[in-house]
């Protein structure tokens, strides 16, 4: 908690955490006649980072965009401390994708865009967005159109814009899935930091070193369905599924 | 026998002494071009924009109509707007016909097409790109259209000067409703329509170059904000 500046944490409401548990039953989303989430029951109760890893196709994105609320389920229901999903509860999550969407507009602007959109007042957007800024280490990209950055730069901008929100959930659509290994880092670094500043992160990535090093439980989905949710050192020692098996052996899940 | 070095001479000596019949002309087309290019892009915009994100009955149906208007022959819209003003026509009481306005509304019926098509593909495009985002951010309808507006502030631009560009070239439909009056209604396209029968080729001349140059001015301009756009990666 003390290697963030305390601004940040101080702009944090107490009420951390109020969203969760979050609660799937009976999931399911269908299109083309395709069933690509299947009957999902799922809780997860505790803060921290969690993990949604399964290979290609198993529907990670899906169900995170389903979490979030951008897409709608074909049956079941989404529950955030036993309220359904709506408007008012997107509003205290951000969610960061996989290929950085970002505004033809200087990186501050970016950031200053959506904290406009979450009602914080234009004199506080300012100073807000460059405390943003420097937490990703970005202050010297101010001033530069974002869509001139680094692909590395791209995405941490993305996540601090995300974190500038102040999000009591945190979604990343594997946020490292094409960048090199010290931008991947500086992500990493950064999900831990809003780990200990009380998000919940939820984090989909096929990545197993990635995951070894973030997670506290995994979420391990496979053709639309759940397999497995464990506490990450059980998952990693002694995945139950043959999946899971084969998935971190690095072999071919069928 | 016309002598053609002598009518180009004739009309380089009228464009630098600025000829004040020739000035005349020029601000009255210059006015009657933009006045109706700045309605046009206001509508054009917000059309353009609605279309690209609002989900309404006939959505599709209406961004059709207007991609075909972009081709709308310009005597058809003019002979359209003459019925309207005319003396008995619906709105004949507004005595609009053969006024400098009539121009106007005629011009702004002309490019509104060509704003709110390029303006709604624009949108659309981009909103592909936002869309999950901007939803995840909680942006509204109204705040995802204005948001896009702003991020395509380079290709509408370009959008305003193709409406500029087809406004201040067009003579159908200004000749029909405007009625190419001397110190009234008399623009460049029809004063060198006017000028070339007579047999005036130096005056005909002279506006021809001017026109000729503010479409060579129109395309730089375009060239130059599609390479700054490039350049700051906004495009």
């Amino acid at each position: 908690m003390l290697d963030h500046p305390r601004s940040l944490a101080e702009a944090r409401p107490l009420s951390s955490g109020t969203l969760l548990p979050v609660e799937l039953h009976g999931l399911s989303l269908e299109a083309g006649g395709r069933r690509l989430i299947d009957g999902v029951d799922l809780a997860v109760e505790d803060p921290g980072i969690s993990v949604i890893m399964g290979p290609n196709g198993a529907g990670k994105s899906l169900l995170l965009r389903l979490m979030h609320g951008l897409i709608a389920p074909t049956e079941g229901t989404i529950l955030w401390a036993g309220t359904p999903m709506n408007g008012q509860i997107r509003r205290r999550q951000a969610m960061v994708f996989q290929k950085p969407v970002l505004l033809r507009r200087t990186a501050v602007a970016n950031i200053a865009y959506a904290l406009g959109l979450r009602g914080v007042a234009r004199s506080e957007r300012g100073s807000r967005a460059f405390q943003a800024l420097e937490l990703a280490g970005l202050e010297r990209h101010a001033c530069t159109p974002a869509r001139i950055l680094s692909g590395g730069e791209q995405q941490r901008l993305c996540l601090a814009r995300a974190l500038s929100l102040d999000p009591e959930v945190l979604f990343l659509d594997e946020p490292t899935a094409s960048l090199d290994p010290a931008s991947s880092l500086a992500i990493e670094r950064l999900l831990v930091n809003a780990k200990h500043r009380g998000i919940k992160v939820i984090v989909v990535t096929h990545d197993v070193g990635q995951a070894r090093r973030l997670a506290q439980d995994v979420i391990f989905l496979h053709h639309g369905r759940l397999i497995e949710h464990q506490p990450a050192p059980r998952f990693f020692e002694q995945p139950e599924s043959d999946a899971a098996c084969a998935f971190m052996a690095g072999g071919l899940v069928l | 026998m016309l002598d053609l070095a002598e009518a180009f001479r004739a009309a380089l000596r009228q464009i630098a002494i600025l000829d004040p019949q020739l000035i005349e002309i020029i601000a009255l087309s210059l006015r009657v071009t933009l006045t109706a290019v700045a309605i046009a892009t206001v509508i054009g915009f917000a059309v353009g924009g609605i279309l690209a994100v609002y989900r309404f009955p006939g959505r599709g149906a209406l961004a059709a109509t207007l991609s075909a208007l972009m081709g709308l022959p310009p005597v058809v819209a003019g002979l359209f707007i003459y019925l309207l003003l005319s003396n008995a026509g619906p709105l004949g009481v507004l005595q609009l016909l053969y006024t400098p306005q009539a121009m106007i509304i005629v011009q702004v019926i002309l490019v509104i097409p060509i704003v709110a098509a390029l303006t709604r593909q624009t949108c659309a495009d981009l909103l592909e790109e936002y869309r999950e985002q901007l939803h995840s951010l909680g942006a509204s309808s109204a705040q995802i259209v204005t948001t896009l507006l702003w991020d395509g502030r380079y290709r509408l631009i370009t959008a305003v000067l193709a409406g500029f560009g087809r406004a201040i070239a067009e003579v159908g439909a200004v000749m029909i409703v405007g009625g190419n009056i001397d110190h009234v209604t008399r623009t460049m396209t029809t004063a060198i329509a006017l000028e070339t029968s007579k047999g005036n080729i130096a005056l005909a001349l002279a506006l021809g170059m001017i026109l000729l140059a503010i479409a060579l001015a129109i395309n730089m301009a375009l060239m130059g904000i599609t390479r700054l756009a490039s350049h700051f990666a906004y495009a």
